[in-house]
């Protein structure tokens, strides 16, 4: 039963989200308004509800499974992409790795100092050792 | 007689969405115990969703059975993509208390992401002369989906295009990452969090939870959707550089 009432919840906040950015014709999905409010939802609240966090701890394990079909319909574009396939291939792969080079760069620099306190790979902890 | 049963079984099989949905949940699986059992293939980065993906499209032209039709059956697994994402509060929830310590950096990153990830994707695009309605195809292409494919139109791209660029995105990303992690010899799990879900949005968070741990999984959630809000915000102002 808790497992519905997880479900539940979380339907009913991505329904909201749905219904708001069609309203209002946002260009931001449903699901993210929905995330928006469950957020707000919990800081009202205080806590996670048990019913909640056993269908949040089964989705997480198997989050990537469910991005399979939408993987799947890079084959319904290929003709578009076909067209350009070597520069865009390289543009793919050298702005998401800048990105990333930049992101990790930018982010250490910005955190700082808070950076420490909060690192939970063991084996770097081994080695500070 | 024998050829029309099999192709009445076909027929129905077809038209119902067991048999891809079978095939989505099978071909995950197997990908999964693959990559567990070689070590090879994981110190690659590969990914199950990545290594099921490549054999659907494989087992589909083979089998010369259309995207359209496949989707009629996997569109159940899609769909939960919806709640997945509501569900991401949790884990932003959980963790709080360490983002409003750090409010002011991670409106900082998510600023530097936005524009880092514009210029580079406008400027690498125009760098190889391509057309201005695929440089503006390309610019929003490290956000979600849904919000790339809206924001490519706003700005006079093709969301089609989009679309396909963002999800290949997400797989690349899940690649380079960890290269790039190893290069600059980033250990912290919130910087790691958060620019996989900045630069390869649902691929990376999924590959976060998965291969970092739910920390870095809860930062990249959080990168993604933050991210994706404000490039729908600001990408529209930064259309000028497009040509």
């Amino acid at each position: 039963m808790p497992l519905l009432v997880g479900m539940a919840i979380l339907l009913g906040c991505q329904l909201i989200g749905e219904s708001t950015a069609r309203f209002f014709h946002l260009p931001i999905p449903g699901p993210v308004i929905g995330m928006i409010i469950l957020l707000l939802g919990l800081m009202v609240l205080g806590r996670v509800p048990e019913g909640l966090r056993i269908t949040t701890n089964g989705l997480t394990k198997h989050l990537a499974f469910l991005f399979v079909p939408a993987g799947v319909g890079v084959m319904a574009n290929w003709s578009a992409i076909e067209a350009h396939l070597v520069s865009i291939a390289v543009i793919l792969l050298l702005s998401t790795a800048g990105l990333q080079l930049f992101m990790v760069l930018f982010m250490r620099r910005t955190l700082g100092s808070a950076l420490k306190n909060h690192d939970e790979d063991p084996v770097f902890k081994e080695q500070q050792r | 007689m024998k050829v029309t049963t099999i192709g009445s079984l076909w027929v129905y099989l077809s038209a119902s969405p067991l048999l891809s949905l079978f095939l989505t949940t099978v071909a995950y699986l197997g990908s999964y115990y693959l990559i567990k059992q070689f070590k090879l293939l994981s110190k690659l980065n590969l990914q199950p969703a990545v290594l099921a993906i490549a054999a659907l499209i494989t087992v589909l032209a083979l089998t010369g059975t259309s995207y359209h039709d496949y989707f009629e059956g996997a569109q159940f697994i899609h769909f939960l993509l919806g709640p997945a994402t509501v569900m991401l509060a949790v884990p932003i929830y959980d963790n709080l208390a360490r983002i409003r310590m750090m409010m002011a950096p991670m409106l900082l990153g998510i600023g530097g992401a936005v524009l880092a990830s514009a210029f580079l994707t406008i400027g690498l695009a125009t760098l190889f002369r391509l057309p201005a309605e695929m440089v503006a195809s390309f610019a929003p292409k490290s956000v979600t989906t849904p919000i790339a494919m809206g924001v490519s139109q706003s700005i006079g791209g093709i969301p089609a295009l989009t679309a396909a660029l963002s999800l290949i995105t997400g797989i690349i990303g899940c690649f380079t990452g960890p290269l790039v992690f190893k290069l600059t010899g980033a250990h912290d799990h919130i910087v790691k969090g958060f620019t996989m879900g900045a630069s390869s949005h649902g691929f990376g968070t999924a590959q976060s939870f998965a291969s970092i741990s739910v920390l870095a999984g809860a930062f990249s959630g959080l990168a993604m959707g933050c991210v994706g809000l404000a490039t729908a915000l600001i990408l529209p102002l930064l259309q000028v550089f497009i040509r």
